[in-house]
Parts: structure tokens; sequence; C-alpha cells
């Protein structure tokens, strides 16, 4: 009886953590999958930032082009 | 004096977007910056006729421009992930999108015109009015609706940026950033006025 009482006892265990593992997994599956919106939509920023150099880099190319054309002339 | 953007690089506090306020906040401090300079140049080139001013008013509103469109693509990365989608019609969204296009009408009326002289003086009443629908449109209307940035009808603060939600250390981070941005932005126009006070000085000459 004892015995058995015992490993009720485990049995019922796994089931809590099965239960508790179950939770985790949904948790988990809440959270967002897509890479833009992984590690607290960080690569929001980094995004953001790529937008900012390259629109940046093509106001210089346009200088750049500028500058060619004055040389030229010179 | 661009170096200084690196600070908000290097700053690993807050994994979030929040972070954005290092970037896509101080693009419209700069374009508001670049923007008054030009009106500035834009009177002086009224009271003096001297040329110089007329390029100096072209130049910072072509910088203000590059910062504007820079900011309102920046905002729009990141409504698509904060809010779900580019484009939601937000009043400053809106409102920020007639002022530049009000901008742009400025270079259109620039091109439209050979007569030096007449160029320069037309363009630069338009400038000072450009800057005075500028001030309606990003800065009151805004307001006045209900918006999701912060400052709209029923939310406390200012629109652009909220003193209550933000940390002193990302005041610390925020206040550097504006004043290096704004420091890039000067200084790539400056640039640009020193190309074409040469090529004009060049076209004089021969």
């Amino acid at each position: 009886m004892n015995k058995l009482k015992s490993i009720g006892i485990v049995i019922a265990l796994c089931f809590i953590n099965a239960i508790g593992w179950a939770q985790d997994m949904n948790s988990k599956a809440e959270e967002p999958t897509d890479f833009m919106r992984s590690e607290g939509k960080l690569y929001v920023v980094v995004a953001v930032v790529v937008v900012i150099v390259f629109g940046i880099f093509i106001f210089l190319l346009n200088l750049d082009r500028k500058i060619k054309k004055l040389e030229k002339k010179m | 004096m661009g170096f200084l953007v690196k600070i908000p690089v290097l700053d690993g506090r807050m994994q979030q977007s929040v972070r954005n306020l290092f970037f896509h906040v101080p693009m419209w401090f700069c374009m508001q910056t670049l923007f008054t300079v030009s009106v500035i140049y834009a009177i002086r080139y009224l009271r003096s006729q001297n040329p110089v001013h007329d390029i100096y008013a072209v130049e910072y509103a072509r910088a203000g421009i590059l910062f504007g469109v820079l900011g309102l693509i920046t905002g729009a990365v990141w409504a698509n992930y904060q809010w779900g989608k580019p484009w939601s019609g937000d009043p400053k969204q809106n409102g920020a999108a007639i002022a530049l296009l009000i901008y742009f009408a400025y270079f259109v009326l620039r091109g439209s015109m050979n007569d030096i002289d007449k160029r320069s003086r037309i363009s630069a009443v338009y400038n000072i009015f450009a800057f005075a629908m500028l001030f309606p449109t990003i800065w009151i209307l805004p307001r006045l609706t209900e918006s999701l940035h912060p400052g709209g009808m029923g939310s406390e603060g200012n629109p652009g940026l909220n003193p209550n939600d933000t940390s002193p250390e990302m005041e610390m981070v925020f206040l550097p950033a504006i004043i290096g941005w704004i420091l890039l932005g000067v200084w790539i126009t400056t640039l640009r006025i020193r190309l074409q006070i040469v090529t004009e000085k060049k076209l004089a000459h021969e």
C-alpha cells in the first residue's frame, strides 16, 4: 500500500512537471518568432540606423559627383 | 564633429526599440534646425541681395529635406513594428509629409525660373512661407487631434518627446545625440555650400 502510494505520487509529480513544461512551451510560443521582433525589437533600431547611413551615403555620393564635375572643369 | 554620433551606438542599456529615440527623433530636431537656419538666410538675402546668402538658404533647405525624408523613412520602419503598419495616417505622419512636400515645391519653384535674381528673390519669399507652414503642420495640428505620437490629444507632454518617459540615463545619451546629429547636418551642409560658392566663383571668372 505504502509502495503503491509512493509510486502514485511519483507519477503525479511527473504530470505536474509535464504541466509545467507545457506552460513553458505556451509562454515560449507567445513570444515573437520573426527576426525583426527578436531580441526585444533591437533589429528595428538596426534597420533605422542602416536607413540613416544609407541616406547620408547617397547624399555624399551626390556631393562626390558634383566635385568630380568641378575638377574636370579646372 | 560628426563623431559624436557614435555615442548612441555604444549605449548598451535598453534592449528595446526605444533606442530609436537616439536616431529617429534627432532627425526631426536636425531638420527643424536646418530649416530655421535656411529661413534666416532667406531673410538676410532679401535684406542684402547678396547671392552667397541665397546659396546658404538653398543648401540648408536641401539638407533639411534630407533629414526630413530620413526621419519619415525611419519613422515608417519603426511604426511597422511598433504600431503594426508603416503608415497609419497618424496626424503627425501626415503633417510631416505635407511639410516636406511644401519644401519640395521650393525646389520645383527654383528649378522653374531662369532669371537668377528673380529666382533667388521669389524663392526666398517662398522659403519664409514654407517655414511658416512648418509650425502648423508638425507642431500645432498633431497636438489638436488624437495621435499615436507622444503629445497628441489625451496624452501629456511635448510632441516628439515626452520627458516623463525617459530616464536620466537616456537623457544623458539623448541630448548629446541631438547635438551630434545637428552638428553632422550643419557640417555636411557647409560642405555643399563651400562647393557651391567655389563653383559660382569659377563660373564668374570664365
